[in-house]
């Protein structure tokens, strides 16, 4: 999230799509009522009614995955009636930058475009820039080729006809929605958007949330109080998980991992490292080789640089980096590549994309290890249904471990609040936490290579766990230490001394030379002193310009530097005065700051604000993404149309396929949109919430939810027993006939959606179903590899 | 007039008497007030933030001193900014999934083509991990790819979890999967 939970409260319009936190962040929706409660206008854009949508003044029903064009339609009239924040726009965003001539669009695909090998040449999608490498600009917005005109004739074939052709939504209701949000475009209001994965479970999933950022940055929404972009993140630490970097593509603190085109340190850090040339911009990660060297100090104190970067596992450069995501690793170990698997607190047989797959690939394995609270349908995988346990030679490991306040350490929540959980009970049955479980495992690894030696036994050696160890046990405490970092040798900093082995206080002391550690940089600060860890601060004292926007910069600690709302100089004008005085996030003040820590420090009118950018700008055109600078609506891979009516280009043309799938694409013996959710009482694949009997008693069994029109066409009772079929699988369900759930018209042709929660398996209840993943296609998004799970086509008929 | 549950406790604490609630307008029958000053009699109490979805909710967990000390009550945090006390079904029913009978003991084992968990020592079982670990290391090591690139990884083994995992654990973990040469590193946060 760009902002904070409670600060969905000052938002004058709160847009919720791809998400209905009413039932799945309930207590996120405490904080978009009391906006209510304040004269906000509370819309929903979802293809159900949910609890969600029964509380806003306003809703609208679009068929899953047609986002773009829903908010393609806003963007358009947005530009079209001039209801962006004029100021904001020209100065905070990239509309007034000129792109280079070889950018171009046409019938669906942006220029670059490789057909055979399915990528784009991203350099045809550059800025001009002038003389000193700095982006060219047009204030003026003359010159064909700004930003700002390039969107405005992109985003101009998104008429209202256009956009309810291809979403199934009235054209009254899509005017009500973007006539509402765009009321937020003005200096003092605010709109905020509130999306999950219902927006990024799409092979279009990164483009959707840029589409929204689209919106904010036009509407000068992004950096204030009661806007932003805000992911509804559905994991308690899944936030602090990615920090952490326990992805193939990223170290902790958002860092390339390094690629084997990279032969020496420096090599990397260079190619990972943006260059500005605008004195305004403050280019952030131009002090990435800090953060390099202090990550590498962490894991490997006693190596030089150069040896630490060694010992890191590189992926290949001539790879497609997908190739190494979650999609490809099923799609080998199907074809036996793959020999061991550790399932460290996941149950990838309920929760991945196609799950039957996943199942069938777990029984190629040579050995698996579930770490977990639970036996689940991952760990258990072998004696499921259709299994033939003699015949599948996969050893299995289960090692239970301690439940979240069995033990100690942190985690960070959407608003990226780093709080620290204490431990109550000791664990039960003396099962071990999480950490010590894999220290112990490590020692044991770590013991044999030194005793028998074996294959590159180097990085295995040096790893640093010295500092994970407290009296024979793992240490969250010592841990924490570590991740913000400390200093190795005595460093002056500005006239100031910090001595060997003292915290590091903040990252703008880190250092390139090896000097600091920093296992994740962006939680540096978060322990100024070993024994001051800021996440355990329950002090809600603030100011009353902070109190005004309930924030509370004293409670637990929040990264980067306890900011509570990024991008906050986007909230004030070149004087440092805020745009909206009655909710201001920060204000120059007797020459200073006050409020909200504010991004990239100075005086006023001196930094552009968007300091993560390399140019400090807002990207209204994003030349980075691997499918184009613009988004664009394209069919998801699976639909009931062959062609839609923006391009001849159905689907995203550099979306990632696994030539194996089986697909339905228009196909009548499948012949409705579908998608999964989740219900408030259980959560995930449900192997933390099966068990309870509260739970249990209130969501006992999947079940299907369908209109009466299609119930009554196939002879289906509310109640009865239905078979969900897709080319992947079958689901066995209740079906629930509502009202809630509607038919849409699509390119003038009627289609039924229906749809399902997720979080069953068949370990646990008896009789409570199976996973929606059965059904799901593992088709995925070209940047991030996120399965299209959120829409695909299905069959449903009487069990 | 409103009374928090914290308020609610105070006056409780103090006079355990029917007409103390009839005063304040709470119509709790005797018998379950009565309950609710023993919960929390003899107890500890913890802060902690729910394991479910990342709103971040407050909690406090109450520890019995004595007995087996286990965990007697859960409830939200009334001190939470995010939260104010209240919890969402899930958060509420937090206590079962740590106080649950289906919870295993012990690590369990399932040989290959066995249609059977056995219950094993942890001693054992990292033993018998390491081991596989180690040997699939050791064949499968790639120092150089196919273009004769240095990459020092192994790419058979693979790692995926866990938004579950504290911070702590999490960085810890991916340092671990990473000296071992791992690149299939994922979780939750991918899919």
């Amino acid at each position: 999230m760009t902002n904070y939970w409670e600060d969905i409260s000052n938002s004058d319009c709160v847009l919720m799509m791809g998400c209905n936190p009413a039932e799945n962040h309930p207590i996120s929706f405490k904080w978009v009522l009391r906006a209510k409660d304040k004269g906000a206008t509370l819309i929903h854009v979802d293809p159900r009614f949910t609890r969600t949508t029964g509380h806003c003044q306003l809703s609208a029903h679009l068929r899953s995955g047609s986002d773009i064009a829903f908010i393609g339609g806003m963007i358009n009239y947005i530009l079209a009636n001039k209801l962006f924040f004029a100021d904001y726009m020209r100065e905070y965003t990239n509309a007034s930058f000129v792109v280079g001539s070889k950018f171009s669009f046409k019938d669906g695909l942006f220029s670059g475009f490789d057909a055979k090998k399915k990528v784009y040449d991203k350099s045809t999608w550059a800025f001009e820039m002038d003389a000193n490498g700095v982006p060219v600009r047009d204030d003026s917005f003359k010159n064909p080729r700004c930003v700002l005109n390039l969107l405005q004739k992109h985003f101009e074939r998104y008429t209202l006809d256009a956009v309810t052709a291809a979403t199934g939504t009235s054209k009254e209701d899509l005017l009500a929605v973007y006539k509402a949000f765009a009321s937020t475009g003005t200096a003092e209001r605010s709109g905020t958007i509130m999306y999950a994965m219902g927006y990024t479970q799409k092979t279009v999933g990164v483009q959707n949330i840029r589409s929204m950022s689209i919106v904010q940055l036009l509407l000068g929404n992004i950096g204030v109080a009661g806007g932003g972009v805000n992911a509804l993140r559905g994991e308690s630490n899944v936030q602090g998980s990615t920090d952490q970097g326990l992805l193939a593509n990223i170290l902790p603190g958002y860092i390339d991992v390094p690629k084997s085109s990279f032969a020496k340190y420096e090599d990397w850090v260079k190619a990972s490292t943006p260059v500005s040339k605008d004195p305004k911009s403050v280019n952030w990660w131009g002090n990435k080789p800090k953060y390099i060297a202090s990550l590498l100090k962490s894991m490997y104190p006693e190596a030089t640089l150069e040896e630490a970067f060694q010992m890191l596992p590189k992926v290949d450069a001539h790879r497609k980096m997908t190739d190494y995501f979650w999609l490809n690793i099923f799609e080998r170990m199907h074809k036996g590549e793959m020999k061991g698997l550790f399932a460290w607190g996941m149950n990838p047989a309920c929760g991945g994309a196609n799950a039957q797959k996943n199942r069938e690939a777990m029984g190629k394995l040579k050995w698996l290890v579930n770490v977990n609270l639970y036996e689940n349908e991952t760990s258990s995988f072998w004696k499921g249904p259709g299994m033939k346990p003699e015949s599948i030679k996969t050893e299995v490991f289960f090692l239970p471990c301690a439940a979240s306040y069995e033990k100690e350490g942190s985690v960070t929540n959407s608003s990226r609040v780093v709080q620290w959980r204490y431990r109550g009970p000791h664990p039960l049955n003396n099962v071990k936490p999480d950490g010590d479980i894999m220290l112990e495992l490590f020692k044991e690894i770590r013991g044999m290579y030194e005793k028998d030696g074996g294959a590159y036994p180097d990085p295995i050696k040096a790893l640093n766990i010295a500092d994970w160890e407290e009296h024979n046990e793992y240490s969250p405490r010592k841990v924490a230490r570590l991740l913000n970092g400390y200093f190795l040798k005595d460093v002056t900093i500005n006239g100031t001394t910090y001595t060997k082995g003292q915290q590091v206080p903040s990252f703008a002391m880190l250092q390139a030379d090896g000097s600091t550690t920093s296992g994740c940089w962006v939680l540096c600060g978060m322990q100024p002193a070993a024994d001051k860890h800021l996440g355990m601060r329950r002090d809600k004292t603030a100011t009353e310009m902070q109190a005004n926007l309930s924030m509370t910069p004293n409670w637990a600690w929040a990264w980067p530097v306890n900011r509570r709302i990024i991008y906050n100089r986007a909230s004030v004008d070149a004087t440092g005065k805020p745009f909206a005085p009655q909710k201001a996030v920060i204000a120059w003040k007797d020459g200073k700051w006050v409020g909200d820590v504010v991004d990239g420090g100075g005086d006023p009118g001196t930094k552009h604000p968007f300091i993560m950018q390399t140019h400090g700008m807002g990207a209204l055109f994003g030349p980075g993404r691997e499918d184009g600078p613009f988004p664009e609506h394209y069919e998801p891979m699976e639909s009931p149309l062959k062609k839609h009516g923006f391009s001849n280009q159905r689907v995203n043309p550099v979306a990632y396929l696994l030539p194996t799938e089986k697909l339905a694409i228009a196909d009548a013996k499948f012949p409705h949109i579908c998608t999964t959710y989740r219900v408030t009482e259980h959560w995930q694949t449900g192997l933390m919430t099966r068990r309870q009997e509260w739970l249990l008693e209130a969501e006992p069994e999947v079940f299907c939810e369908m209109n009466p029109a299609l119930a009554k066409s196939i002879g289906i009772n509310n109640g009865d027993r239905v078979l969900l079929s897709s080319p992947r699988g079958e689901v066995n369900a209740v079906a629930m006939v509502t009202e809630r759930i509607q038919s849409f018209t699509i390119m003038g042709k009627e289609v039924h959606q229906i749809g399902l929660p997720w979080h069953y398996g068949w370990v646990t209840p008896n009789f409570g179903g199976d996973s929606a993943n059965l059904l799901t296609s593992s088709v995925g998004e070209p940047n991030t590899g996120i399965p299209e799970t959120k829409a695909f086509m299905a069959n449903v008929r009487k069990a | 007039m409103p009374v928090s549950r914290r308020t609610f406790l105070k006056f409780t604490a103090g006079a355990v008497s029917c007409s103390a609630f009839t005063g304040l307008g709470i119509s709790l029958a005797p018998a379950m007030a009565q309950a609710e000053i023993l919960k929390f009699q003899k107890t500890t109490i913890t802060t902690t933030v729910c394991c479910y979805c990342a709103v971040g909710c407050g909690l406090l967990v109450h520890t019995a001193d004595e007995g087996k000390g286990r965990s007697v009550n859960v409830e939200g945090d009334p001190d939470h900014p995010v939260n104010e006390g209240a919890l969402c079904a899930k958060g509420a029913a937090m206590r079962q999934m740590a106080e649950n009978k289906a919870r295993p003991p012990k690590p369990m084992y399932r040989a290959a083509g066995a249609k059977e968990w056995k219950e094993v020592e942890w001693d054992w079982a990292y033993a018998e991990i390491a081991k596989r670990v180690k040997a699939e290391r050791d064949a499968s090591f790639t120092l150089k790819n196919s273009k004769g690139e240095t990459v020092n990884r192994t790419e058979t083994m693979v790692s995926l979890g866990s938004a579950a995992l504290d911070n702590e654990e999490c960085w810890s973990y991916q340092a671990i999967q990473r000296a071992l040469g791992l690149v299939h590193i994922e979780h939750q946060a991918r899919i």
